[in-house]
């Protein structure tokens, strides 16, 4: 069985293994496995081990701290400087970050190793992984499948153990729906928990970084570092970050836990709503109270979605343009040549696409109707958790409503893609928390059970999230060949 | 058939912050190319904007100084065109809720008569790069230093009716921005830029005509000429039969003409929405009182105290308030005067004026201290020199030559007021113009100019004018 | 909502994409049905509902005035794909073609 990153941790302290012994374990099996995953866009083999060195001298000095000289791995979204980010893209194939993400300092001072940077569908538009400029990934679990997107890397590395843990990020489910298939565990914190300078932009409002580990534990150890305010966003939040290791293990008697009626319907996979429903019987047995609750606004969510990230990624992509950093089509004749060309060269038909139906839908005539109207729905859907949480702790349903499906089956039907996000997309436009942990399998396909909490309540979702992974090992288990 | 002018002026001030309006790098003028563009105001993937407070308290001054509105809550923007000097792809702006609405101007027509001009709104912005027009080998060079500095647009309901009362606001909104201290008014190096929206319409006409927007007009002087070209231009057009085309045009200072920008078959689309990496920007009263607090005495108030307090007529007091710098040196010279106002205006707007207009110098870069003149004035003011004489001093003191009783002494330049003195030196020169004194007598009193100007010259210009008026009038009788 | 070709090609010139006739044709259709697929809001009623951008309740965060970067333009410009002097190289940029801020 593969070690947790508190395991590792654990190693490292008792000196049972150093960290460049532990770089080197998973650099090889980089080497060995990825070539059939194609989880990683690039691998930092020398400044992995340089850092390895360098966390192991830290600790000769006593100077070690929880993740110090564990190597993790970062989806390619992050800037990280001088080394090649390219969040998926041609248009950023040619592109070494003159600056590090905030998360990524934020690591580098906790003293984690990068052992590469994630493939991820471009521009984090996505929820397969096959839109990368660099190939799909492949779920470790069944490599005709997809392992999820955007973070489809970040989570097919974790679940082969390429990597003990890695971040990725969450606009409409990025995280938590590949996290749920390929059995793993992942958080999309709050809005505004984690910083966004230097992760590349989607949809600002709803975009957020987070964890991957095999763990509730682990996850806890990877958001201490992540978490935090920075002043160079203008929509972090300044608030303290407890210990979310500390109360892991806090009692979980009494805990309401509220199943939504919409997400239990029609389109939901049988093997996921009978897995589900075990899975409450479990939170019973822990003497948690499950009561019926609505969101009935949940169906608009994902028109309303398709409407906002779109727009604001349109605008955040007008930067692509070939003056200052990235692709720049050859011999441009004018103006207009360089923009069109280097433009459509560099983003690929998802990302095309999206930027159209946001310029769209911004355009004059169709603000009203599109745009404010996709956000009074958003405080629509808010309201509804609002109330929700009035009455209950948590609520729970499943992540996805289908296990994973095979490469290229809904390549072709952007809709049908989009349907797959219905239960994650509403936490998003109400910039709540949300955690996906393994809760089964069907015909050998990962099943995943998704917690959701109020604003700020991550310590909340990773506690109840260890009684179940205390109780049940689906998250312990290994793809076969891993 | 007779035709009225519309106009409505839209400028766009830099702020003297001294960092960008969403970035930490500096905003001061001169630097190499794109070494003031930081990451931020480069556009690279991943970096956001944070508010700079200065430019929030600079919009609130202004605010309060046109007695406009201050927004409890503004949101900004995103206005977004491609330009290769717009980094992001879209421009940080305010778009539904500006940080300041409505507010007024006053200002003074050519008959003295006073014109309240309404201000729409202002808001805050971010300004783009530059792009330089020199070849690189066909290709233009970008320089991105200005990018992110922060801009107050300030736009004029269409009130203004010709080029002059466009003009007279320009001039207030200009003098305002720098008592402020929130922006120093540099049209060459294009610190407060302004553009004009002309349309013109049959006197008695409610109705707007299709306005054209005039741009790169980067003086006062060619405000006026522009306008006045563009009205001709659109009157003659409609004359004709013509139809006035709703576009852009650019405004030529060599020919002085104004010509029409490539029309755009669609106008541009910005596609505005607030911006999603910025939080509204939430003004307290509290917050608008402090600052109101410390506003200095704003141009108007002192124009009105300056006619109450020192008695001067309205175009005198104007002149005066129109820096703030030298409203404080007149002030300074009046006081040192031992109080005379009247004379110490006529001296700093002729004598000191012409001479700063001559060397092309700044009142705060004067050689002659207001303590200075405020004492010349005053030396003036007790007979202890004549006008006249006070001129040559002057000039004395411009090239540093000492104070003005040292000159004074140096020079025995002191006037001449004894009696006794002049009725000898008149008695002198009676004696010697016998026939002139006899054809004054005999009435040709044109003469008597000739008597005072002898009577100067002897005197080397010495004599106190009333007391050689005087007592020449008794001896000539 | 059904889109024409032509509403099409005003998009892809509003964002500066280049589109064959066969893409244009294929994001024809495929738009007008996302665009279909997001008329679903309508069924929504909304009256009295703030729209909100955020799910933040905060307000904007003001910095002091103060510089804090410093010249790197060396780094920055080592990345950029066409530079002299400096300056980042465009295409030129015709006068008439000005950019939109006074």
């Amino acid at each position: 069985m593969h070690k947790t990153i508190a395991e590792l941790s654990s190693d490292l302290a008792s000196k049972k293994i150093s960290s460049v012994e532990l770089t080197q374990y998973f650099l090889k099996r980089i080497k060995q496995f990825d070539e059939k995953l194609n989880s990683f866009i690039t691998v930092s083999e020398d400044s992995a081990l340089q850092e390895a060195k360098q966390a192991d001298a830290l600790r000769a000095k006593g100077q070690a701290s929880p993740l110090t000289g564990i190597p993790i791995a970062q989806k390619d979204i992050f800037c990280t400087q001088g080394i090649k980010t390219s969040c998926g893209s041609k248009m950023l194939d040619n592109f070494i970050a003159p600056y590090d993400a905030t998360v990524i300092k934020k690591f580098k001072a906790a003293g984690t190793v990068l052992l590469g940077k994630t493939n991820m569908d471009e521009f984090a538009m996505g929820s397969s992984n096959e839109n990368s400029y660099y190939g799909p990934v492949k779920n470790p679990w069944d490599l005709e499948r997809v392992p999820g997107g955007s973070s489809g890397g970040s989570a097919a590395a974790v679940a082969a153990y390429l990597a003990p843990g890695a971040t990725g990020t969450d606009t409409g489910g990025s995280i938590r729906q590949p996290a749920a298939l390929c059995n793993i565990t992942g958080l999309k914190p709050t809005y505004g928990r984690v910083s966004r300078y230097g992760m590349i932009a989607f949809a600002s409002s709803l975009d957020q970084g987070g964890p991957f580990a095999r763990t509730a534990e682990d996850v806890a150890l990877l958001l201490n570092a992540m978490a935090g305010f920075d002043e160079h966003d203008s929509t972090s939040v300044d608030r303290a970050v407890p210990d979310y290791t500390a109360t892991l293990n806090d009692s979980i008697a009494g805990l309401r836990i509220g199943l939504p009626k919409e997400f239990f319907g029609e389109g939901l996979d049988s093997d996921i709503a009978k897995a589900i429903e075990v899975a409450v019987k479990e939170y019973e047995k822990m003497g948690a109270t499950i009561q019926e609750i609505h969101l009935p606004n949940t169906a608009l969510s994902i028109p309303a979605y398709y409407v906002i990230a779109p727009a604001e990624c349109s605008s955040n992509l007008a930067r692509y343009d070939g003056v200052r950093y990235g692709h720049r089509c050859k011999d441009p004749i004018n103006l207009d040549d360089l923009y069109k060309r280097t433009r459509s060269e560099g983003f690929g038909n998802e990302v095309k696409r999206r930027i159209m139906i946001g310029t769209y839908a911004l355009s004059a005539g169709y603000y009203d109707a599109y745009y404010l109207k996709a956000q009074k729905i958003r405080g629509l859907i808010s309201r509804d958790f609002h109330h929700a949480f009035q009455n209950v702790d948590v609520i729970l349903g499943p992540t996805s409503p289908c296990t994973a499906f095979k490469l290229g089956e809904k390549a072709d039907d952007p809709i049908s893609m989009y349907l797959s996000d219905i239960y994650t997309i509403a936490v998003n436009l109400a910039g709540l928390p949300g955690l996906s942990i393994p809760a089964g399998f069907a015909n050998g396909l990962p099943i995943g059970m998704q917690l959701i909490g109020n604003y700020f309540a991550e310590a909340k979702l990773l506690n109840v999230a260890h009684h179940y992974q205390k109780a049940t090992d689906w998250h312990t288990r290994t793809p076969e060949g891993f | 058939m007779e035709w009225e002018t519309v106009i409505g002026l839209e400028v766009h001030a830099q702020l003297l912050t001294k960092s960008k309006i969403f970035s930490g790098a500096s905003t001061a003028f001169g630097a190499e190319p794109n070494t003031q563009a930081c990451a931020i105001d480069l556009g690279f993937p991943g970096v956001l904007p944070v508010l700079n407070k200065e430019a929030v308290q600079m919009a609130i001054k202004l605010g309060l100084g046109i007695d406009a509105q201050i927004a409890k809550r503004s949101v900004f923007a995103r206005k977004n065109y491609f330009y290769p000097d717009l980094p992001k792809g879209y421009q940080i702006s305010q778009y539904e809720l500006p940080v300041v609405l409505g507010g007024f101007l006053d200002i003074t027509l050519d008959d003295g008569s006073i014109k309240r001009i309404r201000i729409t709104r202002a808001h805050l912005e971010e300004d783009a790069g530059k792009s330089l027009h020199e070849d690189f080998h066909g290709q233009s060079g970008i320089d991105l230093n200005r990018a992110g500095t922060p801009l107050l647009e300030i736009v004029s309901e269409p009130e203004m009716r010709s080029a002059k009362e466009a003009v007279a606001y320009l001039k207030a909104l200009h003098s305002l921005v720098r008592y402020l201290e929130i922006c120093d008014g540099n049209m060459q190096e294009g610190s407060f830029r302004c553009d004009a929206n002309v349309s013109v319409r049959r006197k008695g006409e409610t109705k707007l005509g299709t306005r054209a927007e005039l741009k790169n007009i980067n003086s006062f002087r060619f405000v006026e000429r522009a306008i006045n070209y563009e009205v001709e231009r659109q009157i003659a057009l409609i004359e004709d039969g013509g139809k006035v085309k709703q576009e852009t045009r650019l405004y030529d200072p060599n020919k002085n003409e104004t010509r029409s920008m490539r029309s755009k078959e669609e106008a541009n689309d910005y596609r505005y929405f607030p911006d999603p990496d910025l939080l509204p920007l939430v003004i307290l009263d509290e917050e608008i009182e402090k600052v109101r607090q410390a506003l200095p005495e704003l141009p108007q108030q002192k124009q009105k105290r300056f006619m109450d307090s020192y008695g001067l007529n309205q175009y005198d007091a104007t002149v005066l308030v129109s820096s703030r710098a030298l409203a404080a040196y007149f002030e300074t010279v009046v006081k040192e005067s031992g109080n005379q106002p009247k004379l110490a205006a006529n001296w700093v707007m002729g004598e000191l004026s012409a001479a700063l207009n001559k060397a092309d110098m700044d009142i705060t870069d004067n050689p002659v201290s207001a303590e200075q003149l405020g004492k010349l004035v005053q030396r003036i003011a007790d007979n202890t020199i004549s006008g006249k004489i006070a001129k040559t001093i002057f000039e004395a003191m411009w090239n540093k030559e000492g104070d003005v009783d040292h000159i004074i002494e140096k020079g025995g330049l002191k006037q001449v007021t004894d009696t006794g003195a002049i009725e000898a030196l008149i008695d002198k020169i009676i004696a010697a113009n016998p026939d002139q004194v006899a054809d004054y007598r005999a009435g040709k009193e044109k003469l008597f100019g000739f008597f005072v100007g002898l009577a100067m010259k002897e005197s080397g210009g010495k004599l106190n004018p009333q007391q050689l008026n005087e007592t020449l009038k008794k001896k000539l009788k | 909502m059904s889109l024409t070709v032509n509403d099409v090609k005003k998009i892809a010139h509003l964002a500066r994409l280049n589109l064959s006739e066969a893409d244009t044709a294929l994001y024809t259709k495929q738009l007008s049905n996302i665009l279909d697929f997001v008329e679903q809001m309508n069924q929504a009623d909304t009256t009295g509902v703030d729209a909100i951008a955020h799910s933040l309740d905060f307000n904007q965060r003001q910095r002091p005035d103060d510089v804090s970067e410093s010249n790197q333009r060396d780094a920055f410009q080592a990345i950029a794909p066409k530079v002299e002097a400096g300056l980042y190289l465009v295409p030129k940029v015709i006068e008439d073609e000005e950019s939109v801020i006074a």
